[in-house]
């Protein structure tokens, strides 16, 4: 019944749903809001030690200062431990300070210059313990916030022995700070009857409702969460922000006032979790033609004081290190090593990055070993292309029935001229002077679905108003995603409505309940789906309707346009407004909520194998970089990518996410270093010294294309998920400039490159710099 | 003390600290929220007003130091997102999150009240301290073109 998408608004690259508001200003974050009468600002009071005792905490100066309202410290706290899966934070230290920067005490004050004063006049007495910072002392102290994992399938140890060529080596990968431009933030309002809304600038809403519950000791229903939209997000707002929600609730419910807390850039860098970094050993056995026989490879990650969220992080790294590659005989092994540091958490790309890059560094080196061309080596390994003949399985279990790689391989080595560039940049390296290029033709193949399979599930709520206006609320956040834009979409192809008849209601736990974080790129698949379902019952209704009105079936019923026409024993040409009304007075329900929840998944948390995704995403890049063997200063020079997003509901928002994706994690591998003094604290803790990619670092040559393709899977409109999947494309910008590094020094094995590659980096592995460090020893 | 100077064009007085940031004078104490803050440190770019016309960042500018002077914000672009900046920002689908996009905005105006025909490299040069987490800078760069064409043939 629903209109052919030839004619509708699916496939359009219509604008954000928020682009008039975005360029003049009037988006309202969390910060715009109004605050209300009374609102109290806070600031938190952070500890100055990785880890030790705290032994004194005298806050009389603190609660004395002008202005101050209200002081909370853990000893306030009756439930003050918390966490995304396992309670083993604190809202506040109590005791055991566990690293540099964690919040000790939060001050309510009238106004944030009084908050932030009053914490300076805190005396703190702390008994230091020695702390571990890095994840080589964690690894070999066998300290670990979760036990280690293995994944393995057939006999890696016997076919690294027999296999005609061995290769090994290690990999530092460094973090990522998320510097989502919106800091976090959370506004808190008690409301009547012992209960509290709050407005936060948060990818789990549902989440942050349940642990500030926790905290205060109180039911779901007693508190609502509500996010419009955030400021950037891109993992850092999924456990991340509802620590703050849980210090803001408890001030206000103490105080009875509105509280706002808005940290402080500094204190957010300090005080959030961050990318894992992730020290990685690997041997390889392999034959003449490059083909991988057999692999072992050790993730330690490096997951800071806490579990979080780095169980699933480090399975999906586990379940990556495939990336596109048959391994036959392989075994990994993660450690998720426990360190003196803030939490490490959600990243787009969740783990898979890191698990990624082992195995491409791997094909690289076995390429480099052969003096075989990089890409043939892929292509040697890839997935078999049809599901069924063998090489088709991966090391988890899954069977991949939907391997794009080698089709997009082979499109773009001549969209990006890979092989003439190839000689060229070889014929460049032969003329000598201190500039050396590389390029790399890389793939992305990545899992969508979440692999706890009870996450894969949303609703929607759909009101259709007598007027024959649409307000659709579902669970999914909007961080920049396009989220809204595209469920937008769907709703207003359902009803065969023009976009501005269909309105997104602000994301809301009063609305719908029992949410997911959006996150795992999941957002479109999952709130797509229940939004269509909910607009699908309530168009059965106005379709039995209309066919009552003309005497046609309803199945016959057709709305397109913003019109509802049918041919029965009378034609039916009616505006869509006019029908909703006449449903109106005909007391037929306009309004209805949808679910969905993915099929054909399920996943052994205990033997890490089943089928955890729905499908995988693909995509492909081809980037030329130079180096300047003096400085080790390293440039992007050009980029060419073909990616998968299925049949892409907006081709303007998912060529977006792409270059988006491929910038950040060429930040992530090139300029994005994180450094912690030896006394724990982050030296990196503003954009002085965190260096993100600006104007200048994209490449001038930048051509992105879709690789139009349905998904096999039925999907919402065979469209694929696209917010994780082409930060990967930027392996191929670390490809290349290990390739540009080989290139400057003939004959160097390894190519001891770790990520990121700064300069400093650069001109280590070219032998250049002793690998000391005094004030980073943070780095793996 | 008071402080008077001009906010998209209207003379306004703020009772703030004289050593309060403008931004907070500006988001706070006269309640325009277009103005974003990103780091507090004139790192980020989010926070970009101009004064006298030229790209300043507001967090790093003391209320003191705008007495008598002319301020705009994004909000001063125009009513009705007409600017030749606004127009290609849309066409271009340039926003994702959005909130670094007033500071961009008010970076690229700059740039064009002077320069009607700015080179890849004066973009970036005016735009370098302009962070996208988004990593929107290709359509950044392609809409500053755009409404500098439309702003040479208007002019």
């Amino acid at each position: 019944m629903n209109a052919p998408v030839t004619a509708s608004v699916i496939g359009v690259a219509s604008a954000h749903e928020s682009a008039e508001l975005h360029v003049s200003g009037r988006a309202t974050y969390i910060d715009d809001l109004p605050e209300p009468h009374g609102t109290l600002q806070v600031a938190l009071g952070l500890s100055s030690i990785a880890h030790g005792h705290l032994r004194v905490l005298d806050l009389s100066a603190v609660r004395a200062a002008p202005g101050v309202v209200a002081v909370l410290t853990g000893a306030d706290i009756a439930h003050n431990r918390s966490g995304a899966i396992i309670a083993d934070e604190p809202i506040l230290v109590d005791d055991l300070i566990q690293f540099h920067g964690q919040p000790l005490f939060a001050v309510a004050a009238l106004t944030r210059a009084q908050a932030r004063a009053a914490v300076r006049l805190a005396r703190v007495e702390v008994e230091t313990l020695p702390a571990i910072l890095s994840v080589a002392e964690a690894r070999a102290a066998q300290h670990f916030v979760l036990p280690p994992v293995t994944l393995a399938r057939g006999a890696a140890e016997a076919a690294l022995q027999s296999a005609p060529h061995r290769l090994s080596g290690q990999l530092a990968q460094g973090g990522q700070e998320h510097f989502y431009l919106e800091g976090q933030v959370c506004l808190a309002q008690p409301r009547e009857q012992d209960t509290l809304h709050l407005w936060c600038s948060t990818q789990h809403p549902t989440e942050m409702q349940h642990l500030v519950g926790h905290v205060l000791g109180w039911s779901a229903h007693q508190v609502s969460v509500e996010c419009r939209r955030m400021g950037g997000a891109f993992g850092g707002k999924e456990s991340q922000s509802a620590q703050w929600a849980c210090i803001a609730a408890l001030l206000a419910v103490r105080t009875g006032r509105p509280v706002k807390l808005r940290l402080d850039r500094d204190d957010d860098m300090r005080a959030t979790g961050k990318r894992h970094p992730f020290l990685s050993q690997w041997q390889v056995g392999f034959d003449d033609h490059g083909q991988i026989l057999g692999l072992q490879v050790e993730l330690a990650s490096d997951c800071g004081f806490s579990a979080d969220l780095s169980g699933p992080v480090n399975d999906r790294a586990l379940c990556h290190v495939d990336n596109a590659y048959f391994l036959d005989a392989v075994q990994i092994r993660s450690l998720r090593c426990k360190t003196h540091t803030v939490s490490h958490t959600a990243f787009r790309g969740f783990g898979g990055p890191q698990g990624m890059l082992v195995i491409e560094t791997v094909l690289d080196d076995i390429a480099r070993h052969l003096q075989l061309d990089p890409f043939d080596v892929r292509c040697r390994n890839f997935y078999a292309e049809t599901a069924g003949a063998g090489r088709d399985t991966t090391p988890y279990g899954m069977t991949v029935e939907d391997n794009l790689a080698p089709a997009l391989f082979a499109q773009l080595v001549q969209d990006a001229n890979y092989r003439a560039r190839r000689a060229a940049v070889a014929a460049f390296n032969q003329g000598g002077g201190p500039l050396r290029k590389g390029i790399a033709l890389t793939p992305v193949k990545f899992g969508i679905s979440f692999n706890a399979t009870h996450y894969n599930q949303a609703g929607a709520l759909v009101h259709v108003y007598a007027d024959g206006t649409v307000l659709v609320s579902h669970g999914g956040t909007e961080m920049g995603q396009g989220l809204y834009t595209k469920i937008r979409q769907v709703v207003a192809h359902e009803f065969g409505l023009p976009l501005d008849k269909v309105r997104l209601s602000a994301t809301d736990t009063t609305r719908v309940p029992n949410t997911s974080a959006t996150a795992a790129s999941s957002g479109t698949d999952l709130n797509g789906k229940a939004a269509q379902a909910a607009a699908r019952k309530i168009l059965q209704r106005l379709a039995q309707v209309a066919a009552g009105l003309c005497g046609a079936d309803p199945a016959a019923v057709r709305f397109e346009g913003g019109r509802v026409r049918a041919q029965g024993t009378q034609t039916l040409d009616s505006g869509f407004a006019e029908l909703t009304a006449q449903a109106y007075r005909a007391r037929v329900q306009l309004w209805d909520s949808g679910f969905y929840a993915t099929p054909k998944i399920h996943f052994d948390p205990v033997t890490k194998t089943g089928r955890p995704f729905f499908y995988f995403a693909y995509g492909a890049a081809c980037t030329e970089v130079a180096i300047d063997t003096l400085t080790g200063e390293t440039r992007v020079l050009r980029v060419d990518i073909l990616h998968d997003a299925g049949r892409s509901l907006n081709p303007a928002i998912d060529i977006g996410q792409i270059e988006g994706g491929f910038v950040q994690g060429m930040g992530w591998l090139t300029s994005e270093q994180l450094c912690w003094r030896a006394d724990g604290a982050l030296a990196t803790h503003a954009p002085s010294t965190y260096k993100i990619p600006t104007a200048t670092d994209v490449p001038q040559a930048f051509h992105v294309q879709l690789y139009a393709h349905d998904n096999r899977e039925d999907t919402i409109h065979r469209s694929k998920a696209v917010g994780e999947p082409p930060f990967m494309l930027a392996l191929s910008v670390f490809s290349a400039i290990r390739a540009a590094v080989a290139a400057a020094v003939p004959g160097l094995q390894p190519i001891a490159l770790d990520a990121p590659a700064t300069p400093e980096a650069v001109v280590r592995a070219l032998g250049g710099l002793e690998r000391t460090d005094p004030d980073a020893v943070g780095r793996p | 003390m008071t402080v008077k100077f001009t906010l998209n064009g209207i003379a306004v007085t703020a009772k703030s600290d004289a050593d309060t940031p403008l931004l907070w004078v500006i988001r706070d104490e006269l309640g325009l929220t277009g103005t974003k803050f990103g780091c507090g440190a004139g790192l980020c770019g989010a926070c970009t007003v101009h004064l006298g016309g030229q790209a300043i960042r507001a967090c790093q500018t003391p209320l003191s130091t705008v007495d008598g002077k002319d301020i705009r914000t994004v909000e001063s672009l125009s009513k009705d997102n007409s600017h030749p900046l606004q127009k290609a920002w849309i066409a271009h689908q340039v926003p994702q999150c959005g909130y670094c996009q007033s500071g961009q905005l008010m970076s690229a105006a700059a740039l064009l009240a002077t320069n009607h025909q700015p080179s890849d490299a004066d973009i970036d040069s005016a735009m370098n301290g302009n962070i996208c987490r988004c990593g929107t800078y290709n359509r950044i760069r392609a809409a500053i073109k755009d409404a500098a064409a439309e702003m040479r043939a208007s002019a």
